[in-house]
């Protein structure tokens, strides 16, 4: 059986550095930090007190507002982003048979506001169970998928993949390969984070994996610099419609680029540290440039998972180095976090979109924030710092690790007929 | 219109997003005003709520109208 090949046609982005693809777009190649103070709970008492929140949502522009308190938040941000994305696709206009439109959805955490709240109504009453109805239902990470779906009609292949904050690659590569395989001939993928809350700050700062640099927000992701001192937390959501090739060319669909390979792999470590080494990011990297069938020479950009982390930055670094010998001198590498924040399990559908706007665009996105040398990264690597840089991007490639140890990368490039 | 009947319009204004001149003694949840199963239960756990009284899931499947909320609420509210 002959595999089908894979494109993506339509975009949808809510992130903190813009609520729409063009905004997101504008503030990655403008290297706008979108780290501030945080407004969503009263942090003062927590090590940390900013994040990458989404800046001016207002559910009631975009949800009536009995739908609206149905959903959490990673929710409404899944719907925002996949009716953009649907729209920019022009599905509904162009009477795409709905039984082959399918739904594949990555969130590492789901409705944690509402667990939150749900559990501390239950502490703070007398024993007696008065759990709302809703609780479950906007809580469980699928539900993100199944919103869409209902809203649209589509009735094709639909889940939610959980593997951290490798999540959202993880649905593009899930979404891959069953159009490859045929199962459908759409599907809406991407994920939606929400965890600026109590718990989700108190929790990630409990493994001291947040920056804790309260007096500048705004610089504190920084990766790959010298003084970084762990990643800032971000929200939000983005979408990519992935259809079969010959199905987008047949209905005249705007073709922003290729999906040639998506891989997948363990460091089979540690529940949190990365492999020092990065021998997982190094598989990871080997198996989605073989399973391609592209030359390592012919990578033009990596779209790294580049945290700010201490260690996280060091060992995927190391990993390139290895996969790609010599070329790594050649390629723009650049981590979009130190603009962004970290979105979880978004992170790789907002990477994913960088990636493929960067190949749109011929423009790398920034790491911004670079003030002072790591001497245990290798100079002559082109880390992108401060400034976007003019490139051509045929090839472009986005690394997402996890968790847990799950390590996913997927390859994109401009469409070749 | 009593307090309680008050109180009852205003919860289900609030929880079903409906208009205050849907909310007639008459109207049914389900039928009328667009509630789903769970959105009566939240309905019923906010009647239990706001006026402390716990409603047996028995009893709960015999209020669904306005009027029948209403009425309940007068004989059982503390």
């Amino acid at each position: 059986m002959e595999l089908k090949r894979v494109v993506v046609t339509g975009l949808g982005a809510l992130t903190p550095l813009g609520n729409t693809v063009s905004e997101y777009w504008n503030g990655l190649k403008n290297g706008v930090s979108g780290a501030a103070p945080i407004t969503r709970f009263d942090a003062s008492k927590f090590k940390t007190q900013f994040a990458c929140e989404i800046k001016g949502y207002d559910p009631e522009n975009y949800f009536d507002r009995k739908e609206a308190r149905k959903m959490d938040l990673f929710s409404q941000f899944a719907m925002v982003v996949a009716d953009e994305a649907v729209k920019d696709a022009r599905l509904v206009e162009d009477n795409i048979d709905l039984d082959r439109i399918g739904v594949i959805w990555g969130s590492g955490i789901g409705g944690l506001r509402t667990f939150q709240e749900e559990c501390v109504n239950f502490a703070n009453g007398d024993g007696t169970p008065r759990f709302n109805p809703f609780f479950i239902p906007k809580m469980i990470a699928d539900i993100s998928a199944g919103h869409i779906s209902i809203k649209h009609g589509f009735r094709g292949p639909n889940f939610v993949t959980v593997s951290a904050c490798a999540s959202a690659t993880n649905a593009l590569i899930d979404s891959y390969n069953y159009i490859r395989l045929g199962m459908a001939d759409v599907i809406v993928s991407g994920g939606s984070e929400a965890a600026v809350t109590e718990a989700g700050v108190g929790g990630f700062n409990a493994l001291k994996a947040l920056s804790e640099r309260n007096d500048s927000p705004e610089t504190a992701s920084r990766p790959f610099d010298a003084d970084r001192d762990g990643f800032v937390l971000g929200e939000g959501a983005g979408a990519i419609i992935l259809e079969e090739y010959e199905h987008a060319k047949a209905r005249g669909a705007k073709i922003y680029a290729e999906l040639i390979s998506g891989a997948m792999s363990a460091d089979a470590y540690h529940i949190t540290a990365p492999h020092p080494e990065g021998r997982g990011a190094f598989m990871v990297m080997k198996n989605v440039l073989e399973q391609s069938g592209i030359n390592p020479e012919e990578v033009d950009y990596i779209n790294v998972h580049g945290t700010s982390t201490p260690l996280g930055d060091l060992s995927e670094v190391k990993a390139i180095k290895q996969v790609f010998g010599e070329h790594a001198y050649n390629l723009n590498i650049s981590s979009t976090k130190s603009m962004t924040g970290h979105l979880l399990g978004a992170a790789g559908a907002i990477e994913a979109i960088a990636s493929i706007l960067a190949i749109q665009h011929n423009v790398v996105p920034p790491t911004i924030n670079h003030f002072t040398d790591d001497e245990n990264l290798d100079s002559r690597l082109n880390l992108t710092f401060n400034k976007a840089q003019e490139r051509e991007v045929k090839v472009a490639l986005s690394n997402t690790f996890g968790f847990g140890g799950h390590n996913t990368s997927v390859l994109f490039r401009q469409l070749k007929d | 219109m009593s307090e309680i009947a008050e109180k009852v319009k205003a919860i289900i204004i609030d929880k079903l997003g409906v208009e205050e001149s849907e909310v007639t003694p008459e109207a049914s949840f389900t039928n009328d005003l667009g509630a789903d199963s769970l959105d009566t239960v939240e309905l019923i756990m906010e009647f239990e709520k706001e006026f402390n009284v716990s409603i047996p899931d028995d009893q709960a499947e015999n209020i669904a109208t306005v009027g029948q909320a209403v009425s309940y609420l007068e004989e059982h509210a503390k």
